[in-house]
This record gives C-alpha cells, structure tokens and sequence, in this order.
C-alpha cells in the first residue's frame, strides 16, 4: 500500500485553449466548472462548442458542487513516463450533475479506491507556463 | 444493387519479419519491404498497381514511378482496406497497394509507447496512455457483470499460445502460458498484467486488392469482403473512455458496445450472423477487449462474454478461434498502424489455408477487427472464399 498523493514531477501539463480556458481560469480559482446547455439543460464535459445532447451551441459555463461518485477506476503501475510515480489511480468521476470528468484519486491509499465510493474535488497547483491548477479528488468521510 | 464488393478481391498479402528490433531499416525501408512483398504474393509486378492508400505507400508511388495514381491518406487497419477496396468498385483504380511499416521509432523504453500516449489536456496529466485507457473499460464491465481476471487471463494464454507454435512470430517458442502465468505476471494497470497487454516491436505489412476480373492472372485463389464497417466515437484518448458514453441517434449503441453497428451492418450485408463465422480475427490490445467484441459482436449476451470465453469456443478446435497468429500480444505490434492491419492478413492466410501454424480446417468466413472500447473505435471486416 501507499498514500496517493498530487504527481509533483514534470508531468505533461495542459495548455489551455479558447474553449477550455473558462474550466482551467476555474481551477485556479478553487472551482470545478462544466457547461451547461441552455436550451435543454444537459451538462456537457470535456469543454466543447455543442451540448452533447442535442447539438445547442448556447452553452452556459456553471459552478459544480466538486462532488460526485467513483464510476471506474485503475491503478497503474508501469508509469507512462518517468515523471510519473507509481502507483496512481486514474478515476473517472460521475459528478452529481450528471457529467463524467477523469482524473487521479488522491489523499488515500491505493488500495481503498472503489466504484460507487462518493469522492470531491481537491486542487493542486502544478505551475508550467499557463500556471496551471489541476483538479484531483479525494475520498469524502 | 447487388453487393458492394462483389467487384474486389484481395489477392496479395504479406508480412515482412517481424522483430522486436529490425537492425538496419526504418519506416520507409520496412514498409517498402512490406509492398514488394504483397505484389509478389499477388504475383503482380509494381507497373501493376494504379492506387496507394496510406502515407507510406504513397513513398512507393514516387519509387516505383507508377503515377499518376489513385491515392488516399487512409492510414489506420480495416478503414483503409474499405477504402481501397470502394476505390475499385467505383472505378477509380483497378489494383490497390496498401502498405504500412514502422522501425527505430521506439527504441529507448523508459516511457511507454509513443502511439499508446497521445497528447491532450483533459487525460495527459492524469498519466493516461492505452493500457490505462482500455482498463477504465474493462473495470466497469467487471463491476457490472462479474467478469473475472481469470477470463481476460484465459484469453491472454489462448493467444499467446497461437503465437508460441508460430515461427514468425516474435515471441515464438516463450510459451506456453497458463492463465496462472497471466496472473502471476507483474500488474501494469490494474486489471491488466503485463502479459494481458500487447507488445512493442516493428514490422511492416501489406495487401494487394484488384478487381475480381482480374484474378485469373493472380498467384493465389482470391478472397472477398463479404462485408465491413466502422464505429467511431470520436478521436481517441482524449475523453474520459466512458463505458456508457452513448450517441443521440442510437441511445442503446453506447461506447462500450462500440463495434455493434459495424458488426450489424457487415452480417447484413454479407447475409450471414455470428454462428457463421470461422475465425475470429479479433483485435487484442488488452485480453478484454477479446471478452468485450464477442459481446459487441452478439456472439453472446451483454455481460455473458466472460463465460463465453471459458467455454471453449476460442481455442485451437473451438468453434470461433481467436487471433490465430498470436495478435498484438505474441505475433508483433510493429507501431501505430502496422497490426491494425495484420488482423486481416491472418484472415486472408488462413482463408488461403497456408498459415504454418493454428489453420483452421475448411474455414469459410473469417472476421477481422481493429481499435477496441477504449480508443472509442472498432473496426470490422468479414472475409469469405466465395465471391458474394
Ligand atoms: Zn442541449
């Protein structure tokens, strides 16, 4: 067993773009954000120009609760480069708005991680060029 | 209308070695290898061939100074070989070159794979690449159905062990393997061990397609598209790899099932089903992919593919052997595009009835697959010696 804490090497680090710049300026300011339709209400994740269900392009950016439930999970190993130190757990989280975000779960052991477990965001800053905050969960209770 | 490939036939196919290291080529060499090989096998000559599809091929273009020529860009497996083969059924070139290869581009292992790693801002940071990918998928199914590691285990030996008894191989002779051996292999990405994952070497591979009125100047009896298809979600490896990630026009054809409307429109096509089906040339990243495409494919019940893989179909002698060459996992996974080709070639060698190893016996009909649940694509082709 081991602690899985935020990777700290020189790990790839996203450079945002003009659609995604709203969900990582949201990160640095301690909030997990994701667009919502206006037409039809769905949530829609990764940043995207059209909802995802029905194809709007009147999308609104909202604030998420950062709560959600484990949905699938792994833990690696072989690291994909170096950088990386092992073992990390890579997540996908249902949010409880109803959208699916991936990311690594830290803050527990390796082995407590399970589908179903409630979990909420943590954020970590990982510095690079666009001062980049990337949002990792953790266990809740 | 009468079939769409009732005009085209496959009459060349070739592998070049295959090798962990090919000392003394790169890309363009192995892939130059790799098409002189097909038309050979075709027993064609270069002046022969009036369309390429893929970027290498197209170095053959230039080469062998046959242009002006049909040329598509084409690059990855069975999307490919449907192009080329509606390239001829519509006319626009009589004999079709397709080629692929890759060496010397990963030889220094401290990262995984440059193909397994693509960048993209919402995955890259998490330390994403395909393993991790695919074991997103295949925890999910586990959760849902029970699916054990010792059916992806028993999966991973089948195929390493066809390619144990074949001599071109890369890993031939490091066999056998039990399920046991599987197990007992070190953890990658949890559920898979490294031998429930493909392998890296290099290698090329090429087909040769011409018009069916054309066979009777060709080396060796032809074989047919009875029918494909291609399911894609989108690129891979940037979005979360959502089991139940669904379409808006077919809310039941979800990510997880990708490969089902592929599969649906080929057996319509071909007018044949799952029970017809001699070899399944299924594509094999990771050993659940293996338990996932039986399902996609309607082999079996959703969640009933774990079972189905223990029940002694995919063996040597089993009604629907798998991967009769070794696959990804033992016979060579020579880069990005190569063994996404080479599906269809064992489909073809076996229809041939000239594999040196795991022939099957009279088959009929082989299916071919690429991609898989976890690059949100999957690709399929189905084989016959009969022109449909
Ligand atoms: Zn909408």
């Amino acid at each position: 067993m081991s602690l899985l804490i935020p990777q700290s090497g020189d790990i790839p680090l996203p450079v945002p773009g003009p659609i995604s710049e709203p969900y990582w300026q949201g990160c640095r300011e301690g909030v997990l954000r994701f667009q919502r339709c206006l037409d039809c209400g769905a949530p829609t994740h990764t940043p995207a120009l059209l909802c995802a269900a029905c194809a709007s392009r009147s999308l609104e950016w909202v604030d998420s609760s950062g709560r959600g439930e484990i949905y699938s999970w792994t833990r690696v190993w072989r690291p994909v480069t170096p950088a990386f130190v092992t073992p990390y757990v890579p997540i996908i989280v249902t949010m409880e708005e109803g959208w699916n975000v991936l990311s690594n779960l830290v803050g527990c052991e390796d082995d407590a991680v399970a589908i179903g477990k409630a979990v909420e965001v943590v954020f970590h800053n990982s510095g690079g060029a666009d001062d980049i905050v990337l949002p990792y969960f953790q266990l809740v209770g | 209308m009468g079939h769409p490939f009732r005009d085209v036939a496959i009459v060349g196919v070739y592998n070049t070695k295959q090798a962990r290291v090919l000392e003394g080529h790169d890309t363009q060499s192995i892939a130059l290898e790799a098409a002189l090989g097909a038309i050979a096998d075709a027993g064609l000559e270069p002046r022969d061939i009036d369309g390429v599809v893929g970027g290498i091929a197209s170095n053959f273009l230039y080469q062998s100074r046959i242009g002006p020529a049909w040329r598509s860009m084409s690059p990855l497996g069975i999307p490919a070989v449907i192009e080329g083969a509606m390239a001829i059924a519509c006319g626009l070139a009589n004999t079709v070159l397709i080629a692929t290869g890759e060496a010397g581009s990963y030889r220094q292992h401290a990262s995984t794979a440059p193909w397994t790693r693509p960048t993209n801002e919402f995955v890259a940071a998490y330390g994403m690449f395909t393993a991790a990918e695919f074991a997103l998928m295949a925890r999910r199914h586990m959760h849902m159905y029970g699916t054990t590691p010792e059916s992806m285990a028993h999966v991973a030996a089948t195929i390493r062990n066809n390619g144990h008894i074949n001599p071109e191989a890369v890993y031939f002779g490091r066999g056998p393997f039990t399920a046991a051996d599987v197990l007992e292999s070190r953890m990658v990405a949890d559920p898979f061990h490294l031998l429930d994952c493909a392998m890296t070497s290099e290698g090329g591979t090429a087909l040769v397609l011409t018009r069916a009125d054309r066979t009777d100047d060709t080396a060796k009896a032809p074989v047919y598209l009875l029918g494909g298809g291609t399911d894609h979600y989108g690129p891979s490896y940037q979005h979360p790899p959502v089991w139940d990630l669904g379409g808006v026009r077919r809310p039941d054809l979800i990510a997880g099932h990708v490969g089902r409307r592929a599969a649906e429109e080929a057996f319509a096509v071909a007018g044949l089903g799952p029970s017809d089906v001699d070899i399944c040339e299924f594509y094999d990243p990771f050993s659940f992919e293996l338990i996932r495409q039986f399902e996609a494919f309607g082999f079996c019940a959703e969640g009933e593919g774990g079972d189905y893989v223990m029940s002694g179909v995919i063996e040597p002698g089993g009604r629907h052997p798998i991967t009769t060459d070794g696959g990804t996992m033992s016979f060579s996974h020579g880069g990005a595009s190569v063994q996404l080709f080479q599906r269809v070639v064992r489909g073809v060698q076996q229809l041939r009835g000239e594999c040196l190893s795991s022939q099957v016996p009279d088959a009929e009909v082989a299916m071919c697959t690429g991609g898989g649940a976890g690059a949100l694509f999957t690709d399929v082709l189905l084989l016959g010696k009969d022109r449909p």
